[in-house]
């Protein structure tokens, strides 16, 4: 079983955290899963200040990876895309002050799909991230690295950012345990946006306590942010084995077709084991789930389309040659630009465009409309619902590269709950031929606590989170 | 179908130059995708508000306080170009 953060504060009782972060640092270094796009130059200078003063925040020496889309102050943030490459922040993130305050450590950046746009981590500039249970697999995205680095040992948490399946997908593929946080619970002051009414940072780590201590420290309001939301945290509050009474629901529409019938038993088999622990379930119906995955797409490639215009070669990033400002513009964007982003850039652009705006942007909006209602109608009945993460185990690396279409497909279970804007969590649940499988846990808006708590007992009376990389056949 | 035109005319719009061979091979790639969006078309919304935003926040006011804001030097610090305190970018006009 790979260290956690009581783990970690163990060792700190006899090993300083220069002691620590060195043993993290080194796994890295042998590591070749590029998990990371950059290694923090200071990392041992932040562990002898944590010594030094005397730090006793909750994270007091805790590595940390955090995903290359968050601003680090003085540490490369690069979105894994070559426009920017060699870009340095002036400023953090407010999760990342947060993290400093808490005592932890910076580590590095993980890598991840350019600007999040992906599901396996493949559209990186800098190359795949590998699953570290198959390297010839790949690691999910868009926060692949995150997830790597966590399953790998080689951090014991890190962050990652959700936009319509980020943190869970790449949670779900590698083993580890992800959660997309109700949207306003985390500042998104610092996240480099992709697409604002979608997107959250979220925490990764091997087990569901770290996720909950992670959020006690991230989750907390910020001004700058002016879609962050006041809510009351109490995040490791919600970390008790009792699921007495639970009301689950497990929507049909989430085992549909293109689900792997693996995937679908195991799923079911957890179903039953929380039946076991003293939960009850009813199957319910959202019946608008066949068309959220065209209206996310449609939304966040039109807010992906504005976001990006801001990568001109201007302010900051790599620069082309070209004798007018729209000419070195558009060459800047035409090389240094991922092919995926493009696509999402026309797309975007296309469906924001006279004469289609009504069509496709406006449609999208109003089915995100009737998807948010399936889920407030669901939750007037149940505590939480349950689905499988990702319809099948990890795919291979290059397989569903040429047909962008069927990496889309692979979001099906995930988006959702963006465009609704909830919370979910995906736990570990079991193996298919070797391979990590997710149980996706949903609630209602604000209600990680139940969330938390339930994957928190459904951990405590189960040892797939235990299970290490070689050790399923 | 989108064709290999309006590509280039997107690119255009978009600002992200697309070459000929470039244009052919979008084309394809987005026309399979615009189709799949096209299922949207089954849902009577005609009822329906769209959803811009997913929290009910409206209206987030702060008081009219200047606050500190980054220095000269490490907004400069990462642009390609830069002269006597300026960004400086090609001719616009």
């Amino acid at each position: 079983m790979l260290d956690g953060l009581s783990d970690i504060k163990n060792k700190m009782g006899s090993s300083s955290a220069e002691e620590v972060v060195a043993s993290y640092l080194e796994k890295i270094e042998k590591s070749d899963i590029n998990a990371f796009t950059c290694i923090a130059e200071d990392a041992i200078d932040q562990a002898k200040k944590v010594d030094s003063l005397n730090i006793e925040g909750p994270l007091a020496g805790v590595p940390i990876a955090i995903k290359d889309n968050i601003s680090t102050k003085g540490l490369s943030t690069t979105c894994s895309s070559a426009i920017l490459d060699g870009y340095v922040p002036p400023y953090d993130a407010h999760v990342i002050e947060r993290l400093r305050k808490a005592g932890a450590v910076i580590i590095g950046k993980s890598n991840m799909d350019e600007f999040g746009m992906g599901t396996s981590t493949e559209t990186s500039t800098y190359g795949p991230t590998l699953n570290p249970w198959d390297s010839e697999r790949v690691a999910g995205g868009s926060s692949g690295g995150s997830a790597a680095a966590v399953a790998a040992g080689q951090v014991p948490v890190s962050l990652g950012s959700d936009t319509g399946g980020s943190v869970r997908c790449p949670a779900a593929f590698c083993g580890a345990v992800g959660l997309k946080p109700t949207y306003g619970a985390v500042s998104r002051y610092g996240l480099v946006s992709y697409a604002n009414s979608l997107e959250q940072i979220g925490p990764l780590a091997n087990r569901v306590e770290d996720v909950a201590a992670l959020m006690d420290v991230i989750g907390t309001y910020d001004n700058r942010d002016s879609t962050c939301v006041k809510h009351n945290a109490g995040y490791t509050d919600a970390l008790q084995d009792d699921v007495e009474g639970l009301k689950i629901g497990v929507p049909a529409e989430y085992f549909g077709e293109g689900i792997d019938d693996n995937v679908q038993k195991l799923v079911w088999d957890a179903i039953g084991k929380f039946e076991d622990m003293g939960a009850e379930y009813t199957k319910v119906s959202m019946p608008n789930t066949p068309y959220a995955l065209a209206a996310y797409y449609i939304i966040a490639m039109s807010e992906a389309s504005s976001n990006l215009a801001r990568f001109d070669g201007t302010r900051y990033g790599n620069r082309s040659e070209g004798e007018n400002w729209h000419m070195m513009a558009s060459k800047t964007r035409q090389e240094k630009f991922g092919a995926e982003v493009k696509r999402r850039i026309l797309l975007g652009t296309y469906a924001l465009s006279a004469g289609y705006h009504d069509k496709y942007y406006l449609k999208a909006l109003k089915v995100r409309t009737l998807v948010k209602q399936d889920f407030e109608r669901a939750f007037e009945d149940v505590d939480v619902l349950m689905a499988p993460t990702m319809p099948t185990p990890a795919f291979k690396i290059g397989e569903k590269m040429d047909d962008p279409l069927s990496l889309y497909l692979s979001d099906v279970n995930t988006v959702p709950i963006n465009l609704a804007g909830v919370p979910s969590i995906s736990v570990p649940c079991g193996f298919s031929e070797g391979l990590p499988v997710g149980l996706q846990v949903i609630g209602n808006y604000f209600d990680e606590a139940t969330i938390i708590k339930a994957a928190h007992s459904f951990e405590k009376n189960t040892d797939h989170h235990t299970k290490l990389a070689g050790e399923v056949v | 179908m989108i064709t290999k035109e309006q590509v280039e005319h997107i690119g255009w719009l978009a600002r992200v130059n697309i070459d000929e061979e470039d244009a052919f091979e979008f084309a394809s790639e987005l026309s399979t995708v615009l189709d799949y969006f096209g299922q949207l078309d089954e849902v009577d919304t005609s009822d329906v508000k769209p959803t811009y935003h997913v929290a009910d926040v409206m209206n987030v006011f702060r008081e009219d306080k200047p606050t500190g804001s980054l220095e000269q030097d490490d907004i400069l610090a990462n642009a390609e170009e830069i002269q006597e305190g300026y960004i400086k970018t090609p001719k616009i006009i």
